[in-house]
């Protein structure tokens, strides 16, 4: 049944106005009213806020941004397609970040847990930014453009911390003399095309031989005739590119992608449906800054050449973590009854509170409740019959491994 | 029906601007049938006899999404009028749904819990919630028409 669109919503604003009345629990959808008006002259803007809104986008506030959470399709269908079609993404509140100069990835490396020196040119990984204590900042996907020039993506809710932490090391690394730039790239846009038929979609805009450029690549190249930088990554366990494209030539790109049949639109409802499928953190969620890489299940993002000194913020804490172990774990659930969300209760079947939910959706391509969260060892195991606690019911679930939908990264 | 818990899971608060929800979203021409009562909350009352059946309205169904999961109490279970009887879940939130009317639940429809989607697909007949023995009809009175709620909706 086609879904349909209501007005309810800006009727019950304005009469919020007026008085806090019952009217504030009279809202559908997935908006949180606390307050009557809405104060959204300080959200900002990405290049193609008139573009989604013209395809019939939900805009939501996000992270300072104005976004669009869906667009005609339900989250359910917009997550399916982008695993059988391909789906178009705005994710330009991220920001993109350049590093330049011959101690650029020394600097780097004081802060983050990869092996950046050991990434050849034009690749790239997911790595972390910790703190004193060995604790996530952010996670970010770090590419190695070349020797002198890095270029980094991070997290929109984490941008201000973000450039804040990696600036105040800046004016130290600068006042020892060493040869770094930071560059923030606010005059670019980012899309993401996920699913499989990305590449024969965006080769149809390029001369770029997509065959040849796999998962963790970067290159810089024309599409429809606008000079991009292009990562092919993703957050949605499908094959997919990052577009890094100059905002005046955003709304160019977009139009021309989902000109194509095979591209729809989709919005933060599916992408966060879709990452959740995939086994993929996200921050503030399933990261936070008293939990480190180790028992967040991303020791692979500290590089083996990196296991040497640790020479990290953090490092001493993280080399004792690999050394000791650590006494809890990132897993996956699939539960019954209704789904769990971020800080339900995870116990034993007998009740004892045992870990502590930290995502948790309907999967729609599963059909069936995942979740992520914190577990304590030995209840760690895979197989572990638990308890989800969802508005005081207990219900049945099961560790998981990770990814729920199995990933299709492209590797040629 | 109403937002009990936010349970988009990257911290959205506060609401979309009016002009870009005005802007962004067409014209609701969601069903709402005659014969029904319906309460603000955008839950439904059908009355047979001494019993009503309750649902919500395709209005909040749509403005749900997918339905998930659909939480009844049990059979025997006492209402109250404007207090919650259950939740309904989509993808990413969960709903709190009020009674309309008061008394016994008598019966409730189990075929939700293997097929919540229809919540969405029909909406005042599959659909349905539950069944209540009326413990005062007098408050069938207190809900809004079919052309009333219409008004509540759209304007």
């Amino acid at each position: 049944m086609r879904r349909s669109v209501s007005k309810v919503l800006p009727q019950l604003l304005r009469s919020n106005a007026a008085a806090s009345s019952p009217a504030i629990q009279q809202i559908g959808f997935k908006l949180h009213l606390v307050r009557a008006f809405a104060d959204d002259t300080n959200l900002k803007r990405t290049a193609l806020y008139e573009f989604h809104v013209a395809h019939g986008g939900k805009m939501v506030p996000f992270a300072g941004w104005s976004m669009p959470i869906q667009y005609k399709d339900s989250i359910m269908d917009s997550t399916k397609w982008c695993r059988e079609h391909a789906s178009l993404f705005d994710v330009a509140h991220m920001c993109g970040l350049s590093l330049t100069g011959k101690d650029a990835v020394q600097f780097l490396e004081g802060l983050v847990t990869g092996d950046i020196a050991g990434l050849a040119d034009g690749t790239g990984s997911l790595s972390v930014f910790t703190n004193e204590r060995g604790g996530i900042i952010d996670d970010t996907v770090i590419t190695k453009v070349s020797a002198n020039d890095i270029y980094l993506v991070v997290n929109a809710g984490c941008r201000e911390k973000d450039l804040e932490h990696i600036g105040k090391h800046l004016d130290a690394a600068k006042a020892k003399g060493m040869d770094v730039t930071m560059t923030i790239h606010d005059d670019r846009g980012l899309l993401a095309l996920q699913g499989p038929s990305a590449m024969p979609v965006l080769q149809k805009m390029t001369q770029f031989d997509l065959s040849k450029f796999y998962f963790g690549m970067f290159a810089k190249f024309d599409i429809k005739g606008v000079p991009c930088w292009v990562t092919r990554t993703g957050y949605t366990g499908e094959d997919g590119f990052e577009l890094s494209i100059p905002n005046s030539g955003m709304n160019t790109i977009a139009e021309a992608l989902v000109a194509d049949s095979e591209v729809r639109l989709a919005g933060l409802g599916p992408r966060d449906s879709l990452r959740l499928e995939a086994g993929l953190c996200l921050y503030g969620n399933d990261l936070e800054q008293h939990i480190t890489p180790i028992e967040a299940g991303l020791a692979w993002t500290v590089g083996k050449r990196r296991r040497e000194k640790f020479d990290f913020l953090g490092g001493e804490r993280i080399k004792q973590q690999l050394a000791d172990g650590v006494p809890i774990r990132r897993v996956g659930f699939i539960s019954a009854g209704a789904p769990a969300r971020q800080h339900s209760d995870i116990t034993t079947p007998d009740g004892t509170v045992i870990g502590e939910v930290t995502s948790g959706a309907f999967s729609p391509c599963l059909k069936k409740n995942i979740a992520m969260g914190y577990i304590n060892k030995p209840h760690d195991k895979a197989g572990t019959e638990v308890k989800l606690v969802v508005r005081g019911k207990a219900n049945n679930a099961v560790v998981t491994k990770m990814p729920f939908v199995k990933t299709t990264y492209y590797k040629g | 029906m109403a937002l009990r818990r936010f349970a988009v899971q990257f911290g959205l608060r506060a609401q979309a601007p009016v002009a870009d929800l005005a802007a962004s979203w067409g014209r609701a021409f969601a069903t709402v049938l005659p014969e029904l009562k319906y309460a603000k909350s955008h839950e439904w009352a059908k009355p047979q006899g001494d019993v009503a059946v309750v649902g919500i309205s395709d209005h909040a169904q749509g403005e749900l999404g997918d339905v998930v999961y659909v939480e009844l109490p049990e059979v025997g279970a006492t209402v109250t009028k404007g207090e919650t009887f259950g939740v309904v879940e989509s993808v990413k939130a969960a709903s709190d749904v009020y009674s309309p009317i008061s008394g016994e639940v008598v019966e409730i429809n189990q075929a939700l819990v293997d097929e919540p989607a229809k919540v969405n697909s029909s909406p005042y007949e599959d659909g349905w919630m539950i069944k209540v023995k009326l413990s005062n009809s007098g408050e069938l009175g207190d809900l809004l028409d079919s052309s009333a709620y219409e008004a509540h909706c759209q304007h």
